[in-house]
């Protein structure tokens, strides 16, 4: 037969796989498509719509900011406690439902994941990208009520957008473990929401990390959304931040990233099959 | 299939010594038996070239289709592709109810494979061919199973890979929209596409595809032109191939027969036209007697029989019938009667065929036998130059002469 130019091998493939970046960017049109679909099917046949991107954080910060600065006594450092747990929930909602929502992505695909070939990455990052938008809609409240407060915006705020694509790394490498995971142990969607509660107390949503002991610090900058919400509530607030536990946390991010997104790969293989 | 940690834990409780395998989907263990459901397909298909794939159910096709999908990986072995390969294993897949027709037709393409410049050039096309274009702002939760369908098929069908693989998508919608979809699969074909066709349909099979590959239990076991594949399947594979052995056939006791039927047909004999017995096989354009017997439960005056010839796939080809007589005459009959059918001419491609015997009273069909008879038509210098046709299933009467010459004018 004459030698031509095959353009595609198919072989059996086992362990470890690399990560096609050229098959992702040539399947870009797609990623755009699912975040689209995702974004379109949340609202769709609801009242209120949009609100609801709003309502979440907003009735953490009544509950947080308000029921627990007047009941427990629960003040920190900083002008507005109420503004300082908004300023943190919202990251940590968006972190909070994405992981939850992209371990759940891949079963939600299941007939697609079935019968036709892309690349499996794209279910939950598109997932994890949807709930940006929510992210974005609440940081518009929170600018509203900061305005309604007369709270000045710190200078810092163009860093804002570092911070979001932090969360969406951390996110994206527990979600990408997450999601492969629960195709072969359903039963990992019952344990999310309960770590994820866990979780939040041990990031520092309601308290500065600053209030911890210098040992309780560095355990807890070990967690990727500590820097995160550190350095949102840094962004907008202005409120003071340590760079080590910034450097710490990305750091811990990026290596979850990679991590899950290997582990992701190595299971992609069997999806199909299992799912 | 999916378990639960919990499951897998107790698992390695319960016998950390033994490490239980884990049980496979279809919930067999793999100690010691595996499951193979491809081995040892070999096979080359070259540009352009529409290849049928038969078989059983669980002989391995959609599997085959799997792989070549990239949906699974082989376990073994390898496949070489040149081209942009698209596959279409269902009809639908990622469209979201609550999504509207427009946006399905976006989300859908993009599934496919098709980037957003393709679909938006194509997107009148793909609603015209559904049909649905009253509907596209629907979420298509609300459209009929027939609009879904249709609407499924046609972004698909709109896809323009170099290399097409399709499984069995056509059993969908009516008969109207199926031509329709055959249609376009033609198209696709005639393109100089190379289509894998996957079907149980084996008249489409037998109109669009020139070639044609068997799979049984997971082993290539023919692989050929289209005509010789089907008679290969349904003779070795759908276990209901009975060869004709004899020239005398009992229609009474024929399992061709619809239940509704009382059997008032009773025998079928053949006979060439120098009435020699015709056990089953007989040449192209050989003359044909049949004489078809039945029995007549109460007098009648108005009564035919029929005898007609179908593909192995099931296609009707050519009936004879005795209304068509022009020198007919009747009378009274009852009990048993026959009536002798003389085909002058035969002209049937070299090939398996099935005949069918009828009976109608009164105008109206009264007993009908499908595949009484499988009748093999053998080679013969029909045209007297030593070659007949392969393909089709005619054999036509026709005369060629090359005109006179006519010099080039020069401008």
């Amino acid at each position: 037969m004459a030698k031509t130019d095959f353009n595609l091998v198919i072989k059996p493939r086992r362990g470890w796989q690399p990560l096609d970046v050229r098959e992702l960017w040539s399947f870009r049109g797609l990623l755009g498509f699912l975040v689209w679909r995702d974004i379109k099917l949340r609202y769709k046949q609801t009242a209120l719509g949009a609100v609801w991107a709003i309502l979440q954080p907003l009735i953490g910060m009544l509950v947080f900011g308000v029921l627990l600065a007047r009941v427990a006594r629960f003040g920190s450092g900083g002008p507005n406690y109420s503004l300082f747990v908004l300023a943190g929930l919202i990251p940590w909602t968006f972190f909070a439902n994405a992981v939850s929502m992209a371990g759940n992505s891949l079963i939600g695909s299941e007939q697609m994941i079935r019968k036709i070939y892309f690349p499996r990455l794209f279910v939950p990052l598109a997932a994890i990208l949807a709930l940006g938008l929510d992210a974005v809609v609440s940081l518009v409240l929170l600018g509203v009520l900061m305005a309604a407060m007369k709270v000045a915006v710190s200078p810092c705020i163009v860093l804002l957008p570092l911070f979001l694509l932090a969360t969406v790394l951390a996110a994206a490498g527990i979600g990408f473990f997450l999601a492969a995971l629960n195709v072969k142990y359903r039963d990992i969607k019952y344990v999310v929401p309960f770590f994820t509660q866990v979780a939040m107390f041990v990031t520092p949503v309601l308290y500065p990390l600053n209030s911890m002991s210098a040992k309780m610090r560095a355990v807890l900058s070990l967690n990727p959304m500590a820097g995160v919400v550190e350095g949102f509530r840094f962004a907008v607030l202005g409120n003071p931040a340590s760079l080590h536990v910034l450097w710490v946390s990305s750091g811990v991010s990026l290596a979850l990233l990679v991590l899950g997104v290997f582990f992701f790969k190595r299971m992609e293989l069997t999806f199909a099959d299992v799912i | 299939m999916y378990g639960s940690i919990r499951e897998a834990m107790e698992n390695v409780f319960r016998a950390p010594l033994r490490m239980l395998p884990r049980t496979r989907r279809g919930g067999r263990p793999r100690i010691g038996r595996e499951f193979w459901a491809l081995k040892d397909i070999n096979f080359d298909v070259t540009t352009g070239e529409t290849v049928a794939i038969l078989g059983a159910n669980g002989a391995g096709k959609s599997t085959l289709l799997k792989i070549l999908s990239r949906i699974t990986d082989p376990t073994e072995g390898s496949i070489r592709v040149q081209g942009r390969l698209a596959s279409l294993l269902e009809v639908g897949t990622g469209f979201h109810p609550e999504l509207t027709g427009r946006e399905n037709i976006f989300l859908n393409g993009a599934i496919l494979g098709m980037q957003k410049a393709e679909i938006e050039q194509r997107f009148d096309e793909i609603v015209a061919f559904a049909g649905v274009s009253r509907f596209l702002e629907t979420p298509v939760k609300r459209y009929s199973s027939g609009m879904y369908v249709r609407l499924a098929f046609s972004i698909a069908a709109h896809l323009d890979p170099e290399i097409l693989i399709v499984d069995e998508v056509l059993a969908v919608g009516d008969t109207a929209f199926q031509k329709k979809c055959l249609g376009k699969m033609a198209d696709a074909c005639s393109q100089a596409r190379t289509v894998l066709f996957v079907s149980h349909n084996l008249a489409a099979v037998e109109s669009l595809c020139r070639r044609a590959v068997v799979l049984s239990e997971g082993r290539l076991c023919f692989d050929g032109p289209t005509k010789e594949a089907i008679q290969f399947y349904l003779n070795n594979v759908a276990s209901d191939g009975e060869q004709t052995t004899s020239h005398v056939i009992d229609l009474r006791t024929a399992r061709g027969r619809s239940s509704r039927y009382a059997p008032q047909l009773t025998r079928l004999e053949l006979f060439d036209g120098d009435h020699n017995p015709v056990a089953g096989q007989i040449h192209a354009g050989a003359a044909l007697k049949a004489i078809i017997t039945f029995d007549l439960e109460t007098p009648c005056t108005s009564f035919d029989a029929s005898i007609a010839f179908d593909t192995p796939g099931g296609q009707r080809i050519c009936t004879a019938h005795s209304a068509y007589e022009p020198d007919r005459v009747h009378d009274e009959r009852s009990g048993t009667q026959s009536f002798t059918c003389e085909i002058t001419d035969l002209p049937l491609v070299p090939g398996e065929y099935k005949i069918g015997v009828g009976l109608d009273i009164g105008g109206s069909e009264a007993d009908w036998v499908d595949d009484a008879a499988r009748l093999t038509v053998l080679k013969a210098d029909y045209y007297g130059t030593g070659i007949v046709p392969t393909r089709g299933v005619f054999l036509l009467q026709n005369r060629w002469q090359l005109n006179h010459y006519v010099a080039q004018a020069t401008a």
